[in-house]
């Protein structure tokens, strides 16, 4: 009688946590059936051809067009210069961090790293208001600064923390042995870490690289603090508008189609995201497999 | 170097790539210095009692920031004390029940996946599933249960990581002295991974500070003061959504800069717990 009872406490706990376990898949699954749910009756309405291609949006207007090229163009172009910026920063950082730096530096410096992955977007976009766009508005002498530079500028600093922290581990499990081996074959020390570390560790830097992208595509507060918000088609000293921002500064007042197409913006965004996700795990399966 | 000198191609190329490393450094830790500088000195002079201790009045043209306060303690506790059985509970299951590996390689993608949503989205979801599928408007606990969806891969990462460390022998030895598997999992495997599921919790706080997207359309922008019970289910804006409201829509900028200095105080603190936590429990697990 005892033994049965617990065995059936044993089985119910199993159930229980196998049900726990499952939460992240039902979140997803949550998360994908809303948005295609929500996001087709606009695409279907408008069309998805005139929806994905068209140039202009007026959503506000009598009669409104619904077109997000310029969205998507904008985003990017802004991961793009950001990564462009953002990457060779964040890689030497990373190769210097994880074989040049004395020990002191290295906690210095990976704090600092760890404290601009802690800084909250909206820090970054109000500093960002205050500072770059008057800077850029005085510097490039036009009308107004807030463009799609200040938001590459402020997304370049934010994916730092990603690229810096990936790269590091992916640099820090070469095995030393590669190393030895260079430098007993007369490579400088610096020469051994750009030609054996890195390529070695060529996966996980790549992964680093996904990583940020995705970072920055998905990032709505900072930019929209930033980048001007006006949809126009993107341009380096042009006020421009996000995938991300797009769904941010209209969601507020929208209603009916409007809103509707501003689930559609989501579930592009939503799939862009999951292009690099796959990405992502292939480079992170490929560096286990390595 | 001994013997022969390098080329002078080579040396070139040394000093050249030690040179882009240490502007790299430099490049990386310039932003980090300057904003917590900036935000400070226009930020610090900002906050006085009067600031913290009230809330907004049109009446008295007064700005207090007393019910956001309120409202990010009572955001990143709800969510906390959901996500933390959530997420240990899966990361139990990942790493001590689950037999069926291509089960195990679904719920690690999903968990993968959830991590890469941009906050945005969850705002969104967040939005059409708890505040109007599940009627519970825009209020914070739509918007802790949203941040519940955000932090559920953080925390089974940490506890899953600590969960590595718990030696197969203790498991073994408690086995083998009769017990069940839920009794050990209580008495031995949890014990065990305490460590993980504090650094889940401490990064999760700091991820909820610093969280707005998702919060703009679940918690609302409200700033009125509630206390804890009313507060859940009505809308209140937290630090972070306030200082996007105040320096975008109302350019009350030297409250925004009140309130980044105080986001800041608390990056600064969350980080230095999250180290310390870390490096007490190395400690204790070398003894």
């Amino acid at each position: 009688m005892k033994r049965r009872k617990k065995i059936t406490l044993e089985a119910v706990v199993h159930l229980i946590f196998l049900l726990l376990g499952l939460i992240t898949v039902g979140c997803v699954l949550l998360i994908t059936v809303y948005l295609i749910i929500s996001g087709i009756p606009a695409i279907r309405k408008i069309g998805l051809v005139p929806f994905l291609f068209g140039k202009t949006w007026t959503s506000t207007a009598s009669e409104p067009s619904y077109g997000i090229l310029p969205f998507i163009l904008t985003s990017i172009y802004g991961t793009a210069g950001a990564i462009l910026v953002g990457v060779p920063i964040g890689f030497l950082t990373a190769v210097y961090l994880a074989k040049l730096a004395p020990p002191r530096i290295k906690s210095i410096v990976e704090g600092a790293v760890s404290m601009l992955a802690g800084i909250p977007s909206v820090v970054y976009g109000l500093v960002g208001m205050l500072v770059l766009v008057p800077g850029i508005r005085k510097l490039f002498n036009i009308p107004d600064g807030a463009c799609l530079l200040a938001a590459i500028i402020v997304l370049a600093v934010m994916i730092l923390p990603s690229i810096i922290k990936v790269s590091v581990n992916a640099l820090e499990a070469v095995p030393k042995e590669y190393e030895d081996a260079s430098l007993a074959l007369g490579a400088t020390p610096v020469e051994t870490y750009f030609r054996v570390s890195v390529p070695a560790a060529r996966s996980g830097i790549a992964a680093a690289v996904v990583l940020g992208v995705g970072r920055a595509i998905g990032e709505a507060m900072a930019v929209m603090m930033v980048s001007g918000n006006v949809a126009n088609m993107p341009g380096l000293f042009e006020s421009v508008r996000f995938l991300t921002t797009a769904v941010a500064s209209e969601m507020a007042y929208s209603s009916g189609l409007q809103q509707q197409a501003l689930f559609s913006i989501a579930l592009v965004l939503y799939l862009f995201i999951m292009l690099i996700n796959a990405t992502l795990n292939f480079f992170l399966k490929n560096g286990r497999e390595d | 170097m001994t013997g022969k000198k390098l080329s002078a191609k080579r040396r070139a190329y040394v000093g050249i790539m030690k040179t882009l490393m240490y502007i790299s450094a430099g490049l990386t830790c310039g932003p980090v210095i300057f904003m917590v500088a900036f935000v400070m000195i226009k930020g610090l002079p900002n906050i006085t009692w009067e600031l913290l201790s009230t809330s907004p009045s049109y009446l008295s043209d007064r700005i207090g920031i007393l019910p956001d306060i309120l409202n990010t303690i009572y955001i990143v506790v709800t969510s906390i004390i959901i996500v933390v059985p959530l997420g240990a509970g899966a990361a139990i299951y990942l790493n001590e029940y689950a037999s069926n590996k291509k089960l195990v390689s679904v719920i690690e993608y999903a968990a993968e996946t959830l991590s890469g949503i941009p906050s945005i989205i969850y705002g969104l979801v967040g939005m059409l599933f708890f505040c109007q599928f599940c009627g519970l408007k825009t209020s914070i606990i739509a918007g802790a249960l949203t941040l519940v969806m955000m932090n559920l891969p953080t925390v089974m990462r940490t506890t899953e990581e600590s969960l590595r460390t718990v030696p197969q022998s203790y498991r073994e030895g408690a086995f083998g002295l009769g017990a069940q598997k839920w009794r050990v999992i209580r008495t031995v495997v949890l014990p065990g991974c305490i460590d993980g599921i504090i650094t889940g919790c401490i990064l999760s706080v700091g991820r909820i500070l610093g969280e707005s997207a998702a919060l703009l359309f679940t918690a609302g922008i409200a700033h009125t003061l509630n206390n804890f019970i009313s507060g859940l289910t009505s809308s209140g804006s937290t630090l972070t959504v306030a200082l996007y409201v105040y320096a975008k829509e109302r350019g009350e900028f030297g409250i925004a800069f009140a309130i980044a200095a105080i986001l800041m105080i608390l990056t600064i603190i969350i980080n230095l717990a999250a180290e310390l936590v870390s490096k007490y429990f190395r400690r204790k697990k070398e003894l």
